[in-house]
């Protein structure tokens, strides 16, 4: 298991990627598993910096595993904000025109879409977002 | 993100280089605010985008609704990633792609 603690922050995500990129590279990763994984970490540690802790300043921790047997990439996002489930939301409608669009929840539908599994659990008033994806 | 971009009368073409996420969706829609006043055609040249999120996605939307009103906005030579962030989030049926 590694780690990465980190403050909170939007300008921080690209600290993140390249953490993660480097893991990823170092077990031979396809390109697009990668990059799909890239995508999922800006959406989901994009969310935790902009909303986890309400404007204010926090710390989050990121944590790379790896299942050997099962070729399984694993990326658990851990904040101290308010409990936070963004897999309770309800998923958007992705059939609406442009003119009835809504902003938000497309980020975590996408995320759910292109990751083999995801999961949410409020664990030592943390929240604790993994994504799983076979590599 | 590298943003190059080239005018041919009221013909815009903006083509980016990287990736357009949470930290580079703000320098395309300060772009697009600045240019697109003159533009009646957009287009977007995508053959150097390594993928796009959901922050990119907005940016997109706004333009094309800027652009829904003039001569459109088309994006061209997407590749894998971007395309399929494209077909599940129903993109793929609001823009023009080309």
């Amino acid at each position: 298991m590694k780690e990465l603690k980190l403050k909170a922050r939007v300008e921080n995500i690209p600290q993140v990627t390249e953490f993660i990129d480097a893991q990823l590279e170092a077990l031979d990763c396809p390109m697009k598993a990668q990059m799909q994984i890239d995508v999922a970490i800006d959406e989901l540690f994009g969310n935790i910096a902009q909303y986890a802790y309400g404007g204010a300043e926090g710390e989050a921790t990121v944590l790379f595993d790896f299942d050997a047997a099962e070729r399984m990439a694993s990326v658990t996002f851990v904040d101290g904000g308010a409990p936070f489930n963004p897999l309770a939301q309800d998923d958007p409608d992705v059939t609406l025109s442009a003119e009835e669009r809504v902003a938000g929840g497309l980020g975590i539908y996408l995320v759910k879409k292109t990751m083999d599994g995801v999961e949410y659990r409020r664990e030592n008033d943390e929240n604790r977002l993994t994504i799983h994806k076979r590599i | 993100m590298k943003i190059t971009k080239k005018q041919d009368g009221t013909q815009l073409t903006i083509a980016l280089e990287g990736r357009l996420d949470t930290t580079t969706a703000p320098e395309l829609e300060k772009e697009l605010k600045d240019s697109l006043g003159g533009a009646t055609e957009l287009t977007l040249d995508f053959s150097k985008l390594d993928y796009i999120s959901s922050a990119g996605l907005r940016v997109l939307l706004q333009a094309h609704k800027t652009m829904a009103g003039k001569g459109g906005m088309k994006v061209t030579n997407v590749n894998e990633i971007v395309g399929e962030v494209f077909d599940v989030t129903g993109f793929a049926d609001i823009l023009t792609i080309e």
